[in-house]
């Protein structure tokens, strides 16, 4: 009985025999390297079969470059807007008290349960020809269904919750009390949020904002939907990637997948930083309070 | 972080008799800018989320009962909830062994590489859904790396369901090793450590004393990986084959429906698939209070 003691003591982190640790750390490692680092590694591989020739020469595709264009121009009117919209309901919302709150975060929430699919299909019906404003938009000649305002807005909905999600949390743990000194002691609300409460937040913004871009680059189901699958004008990358794959255009297809997969490594990279920086801020200030 | 500047100001009794009138003033809601961010997300939901959404229910009641019904109940439609559920089912399932397991094996034990293992477990959030897929494909298609192997074993993933099932598992590797990781970094050693010197083995320890602990979040991360599962297009379409009655998912059905301009026949099915996905969306949210208040009762 002793004995254990102080083996318990010794090896804090768990008690288990040696062969039953190494058996759990190499199922874990091959289940990683078969699902994460195998898909990964395909697609890099299957981009640069033909060499680096056909890899760069695949992307000098005009199409590929203003799905590319497209792609980065839909990210830059999304996330802005995510953004503001993150920062207005986390003020809301965790600084505050007030009746259906719990329901209002749930709302914030629901895009993520709703099929990527499903949304696309539910912008076809209030814009779409047959749609709810779809006589009022043709007889005005916008067009917003297969075209790119529609997939502006598709990818605003499927990206909706990051940022606020993010930032909710982290408000409602820092309370309110750095931002009722800033009032009392005179400052406006402005001066309070830009003040006071951004530096607080920051990490966390920048970790919702490279989620939220990570997304709308890589959105698929409600893009494919409401897009028309027109070279050159509506593609986004990933669905010049479907129509690349499926013209058997292995290697340019792989190609722009690659770019898509650089961007998904930068994003583990940056939240990775991220991460470790909001840890280190944590520790300083419990050493700072103690 | 009250309690932390109070104590940190004084003795406990002062703090005590302090956190009175500072409750007070909360409730007065100086904190500026409520009316005009509520207002704000409300509009903004409302524009994007709500209104779109009730489009949907409200198509719906165009239909005749008898026409609903023909939609969302004919054979190849039935079949594909069957593939889409049953599917996401197995994958999510698989998702709670290995979860748990990486979870395990990033929070207890040191290796070599764990900080980079950390951070892949995140890649099916950044890869976009479409690269997954053609990944996966290439991986798993008879020419493929894994493919041609499994091939002289007489088996064949790529184009089954059996791939929906592998293309949803990668797609749902993050959910529950992401709730079950930080649960397991707060349980107490202490009473590991005391069951074991009360003579329990390592499995009793695990299945009496951690396991309890961390049922609430390892059901959350599975329902969250289900969730997300059944609405899965992207990674899907290219490795599943997508023959009808046999490897074609739900979602595919509504762009099937779309592409063919019945409107109400695809808006019937995708009304299936919401309130699938808003009663799991519920139990998840009565999951994470059963796990609030877990955490609560501990502290």
């Amino acid at each position: 009985m002793s004995q254990q003691l102080i083996v318990a003591h010794a090896k804090p982190s768990g008690t288990e025999a040696k062969f039953v640790r190494r058996l759990l750390i190499t199922l874990a490692l091959l289940f990683v390297f078969l699902f994460l680092v195998l898909p990964l590694a395909a697609v890099f591989t299957e981009a640069l079969r033909k060499g680096l020739g056909a890899y760069f020469a695949s992307m000098e595709d005009p199409d590929s470059w203003a799905a590319v264009r497209l792609t980065l121009f839909i990210t830059a009117i999304v996330v802005p807007m995510n953004l503001a919209f993150g920062v207005c309901a986390a003020w809301a919302v965790a600084k505050h008290d007030f009746k259906g709150k719990s329901f209002l975060i749930t709302l914030i929430d629901l895009p993520f349960s709703v099929s990527p699919v499903v949304a696309g299909l539910v912008y076809v019906l209030v814009f779409g020809a047959n749609g709810w404003f779809g006589g009022w938009l043709l007889a005005h000649d916008i067009k917003i269904i297969f075209a790119v305002p529609g997939m502006i807005i598709a990818t605003v909905f499927v990206t909706l919750p990051f940022i606020a999600r993010e930032l909710i949390p982290l408000m409602q743990s820092q309370g309110t009390d750095e931002e009722q000194a800033a009032i009392v002691l005179g400052a406006s609300g402005w001066q309070v949020f830009t003040k006071v409460t951004l530096p607080n937040i920051k990490w966390g913004l920048i970790y919702g904002v490279i989620l939220c871009n990570a997304r709308s680059m890589g959105e698929f189901g409600a893009v494919a939907v409401v897009s028309g699958h027109i070279r050159g004008q509506t593609n986004t990358m990933p669905l010049q990637v479907e129509i690349l794959y499926n013209e058997y255009q292995s290697v340019a297809a792989f190609a722009i997948a690659s770019l898509l997969a650089l961007l998904a490594l930068l994003t583990l990279v940056i939240k990775t930083f991220v991460e470790w920086r909001q840890h280190k801020a944590e520790q300083q200030l419990a050493q700072g309070v103690s | 972080m009250t309690q932390q500047i109070l104590t940190s100001s004084g003795a406990g009794e002062v703090s005590h008799k302090g956190a009175l009138p500072f409750k007070r003033l909360k409730q007065q809601r100086v904190m500026p800018g409520f009316g005009l961010t509520l207002g704000l997300t409300v509009l903004y939901l409302s524009l994007i989320v709500l209104i779109p959404l009730s489009a949907l229910f409200l198509k719906t009641f165009t239909l005749s009962l008898d026409e609903f019904w023909a939609a969302v109940a004919s054979p190849r439609v039935i079949a594909s909830y069957r593939l889409t559920f049953g599917a996401a089912f197995l994958a999510a399932s698989f998702n709670l062994f290995t979860g748990l397991l990486l979870a395990w094996v990033l929070v207890r034990y040191e290796f070599p590489g764990k900080k980079i293992v950390d951070a892949l477990v995140d890649l099916p959030f950044a890869l976009p859904t479409a690269v997954a897929g053609i990944a996966l494909t290439a991986l798993l298609a008879p020419n493929g790396w894994l493919g041609g192997t499994l091939e002289k074993w007489g088996i064949q993933i790529a184009f089954t369901p059996a791939g929906v099932v592998v293309a949803l598992i990668f797609i749902g590797i993050p959910f529950v090793v992401r709730t079950v990781q930080p649960v397991l970094e707060d349980a107490e050693k202490e009473l590991e450590e005391a069951a074991t010197c009360l003579g329990a083995s390592p499995f009793q320890t695990f299945s009496k004393v951690i396991l309890p602990t961390i049922t609430p979040a390892l059901l959350t991360g599975f329902a969250m990986a289900f969730a997300r599962a059944i609405g899965e297009y992207g990674s899907v379409i290219f490795i599943a084959g997508n023959m009808p009655m046999v490897s074609e998912i739900t979602s595919l059905i509504i762009i099937g429906k779309l592409e063919q301009y019945d409107f109400a026949g695809a808006t019937a099915v995708a009304v299936v698939m919401l309130v699938g996905s808003f009663i799991l969306l519920m139990i998840i949210n009565l999951l994470q209070a059963w796990q609030r208040r877990r955490a609560g009762m501990k502290s």
